[in-house]
């Protein structure tokens, strides 16, 4: 970070608090949803879900979890990635959802493809994941990773955390039910699962 | 090929508040206790949402009138503008800037809020607008009242507007909350305390500003974003 020398003060995180949605997820809004693909949209339909656990494992039930992926060719749809890789129109890229009263959260979305990573590594299949919460005064920067990829093994993020069991709370577990291919990922933020958070 | 691509400096934890805070009560069941783990930014934290704006309805900025039922908002009237910048003092232009709030009576239509205020009809308390290519964004609300809750003895938050931004990455992610200046609350509120810097507490203060105020209508107030900025030096990704 040598060469870094900004001239102002950043602007402090605050907690999205326990109403969050009557401004960020409002009933019948078209722009922020959990439903990122349309019948159009190429690549594996996946549905993502899970719950978001407190330190004494209760279920928090005024999370937002808003999640950022490649399309299924690995490119994302934004001007800076220039990979020559076809977008698609019909998938959004982005989602947002809060915890039901249960502390669950879902997406429908597809399975990303892989995106070029530094020193011409190509990282593994994953989903960029952002949490929020009311007693989040900073919100917490995780990824969601696949367990049925091979490329987890080489991968530079996954390969950074040096805790094997640590590294492993960001390997979603498979399962299909009633033709759903379903990945769940928790969310703990104590204990023997934490989840493990990066200063990204 | 190869791209050449800034990365985005870090999150300065002196500015951020820390994940325990204990005066905050719901902190420490909900703060994570590892150390994080460092990640060089990848395209994956280069990129992020771009919201255009077809994200944004006419009349959405107008928190006055915008629940749509015909009536206006009761409350003190003001108009909130300011820039979005980058730590670098560089505007960020085109960019969603998401806002909600508490009625005047310092109540939200939430149902979760069991605050004996009363609601306000004409009141959503929910706004969205777009920065200009000057990173100028501007609202039209009505201000919040303080409103009591449940961290600790007589506890009241002081009045605030929520703010959510995305900038130009995903990195660049914020969301914060403006306050009121002069505010005797301030002092008292663990959520504004928690961020460990004074000087930084103040870049959440907005400035009441008369030019901003419109004559018989409304009075004006200043709140200017900064979010993370670009370093100097760009590194190389494969294209």
């Amino acid at each position: 970070m040598k060469h870094y020398n900004p001239m102002m003060i950043q602007s402090p995180s605050q907690t999205v608090g326990p109403y969050f949605a009557q401004g960020l997820l409002r009933e019948g809004d078209q722009v922020f949803t959990n439903v990122l693909v349309s019948e159009n949209t190429e690549g594996e339909r996946i549905r993502i879900e899970g719950g978001v656990f407190d330190a004494e494992g209760r279920p928090i039930e005024d999370a937002m979890i808003e999640i950022w992926q490649a399309n299924s060719h690995g490119r994302y749809n934004h001007p800076l990635d220039e990979q020559d890789k076809p977008l698609d129109p019909e998938f959004k890229g982005h989602g947002r959802a809060s915890t039901d009263l249960n502390g669950n959260y879902w997406f429908e979305t597809i399975k990303p493809g892989s995106v070029a990573g530094p020193h011409n590594k190509t990282q593994a299949p994953h989903i960029n994941l952002i949490v929020f919460a009311r007693g989040m005064l900073s919100h917490a920067f995780t990824r969601i990773y696949f367990e049925d990829e091979a490329t987890n093994q080489n991968d530079p993020v996954l390969l950074s955390i040096e805790d094997q069991a640590h590294r492993n709370t960001l390997v979603a577990r498979r399962k299909v039910a009633d033709d759903v291919i379903i990945y769940r990922f928790d969310i703990h933020f104590q204990g023997e699962d934490e989840t493990a958070f990066f200063d990204a | 090929m190869i791209l050449k691509v800034k990365r985005y400096g870090p999150r300065d934890w002196k500015v951020h508040p820390p994940y325990l805070y204990e005066h905050y009560r719901s902190t420490p069941l909900r703060s994570p206790r590892k150390p994080l783990i460092p990640l060089t930014q990848t395209l994956s934290e280069l990129t992020g949402p771009v919201y255009g704006h077809d994200a944004v309805q006419p009349g959405d900025s107008d928190l006055t009138t915008n629940a749509g039922r015909g009536g206006e908002a009761i409350g003190e009237r003001i108009i909130v503008t300011g820039r979005v910048l980058e730590e670098d003092g560089r505007p960020v232009p085109n960019t969603l800037v998401e806002v909600w709030q508490a009625n005047a009576a310092g109540r939200y239509p939430h149902k979760r809020d069991q605050h004996d205020a009363p609601h306000d009809p004409n009141f959503m308390g929910a706004g969205r607008c777009m920065t200009n290519d000057k990173g100028e964004y501007q609202f039209v609300s009505i201000r919040p009242g303080p409103y009591p809750w449940g961290n600790h003895y007589n506890a009241w938050r002081p009045s605030h507007i929520h703010y959510s931004l995305f900038g130009q990455a995903f990195v660049t992610r914020l969301v914060t909350q403006m306050y009121f200046p002069g505010d005797q609350l301030l002092p008292l509120d663990p959520i504004y305390n928690g961020i460990p810097d004074k000087k930084a507490r103040q870049r959440l203060i907005a400035r009441f500003a008369h030019d901003v105020s419109e004559p018989g209508r409304a009075l004006g107030y200043r709140f200017d974003i900064v979010l993370r900025g670009r370093e100097e030096t760009p590194f190389e990704v494969r294209k």
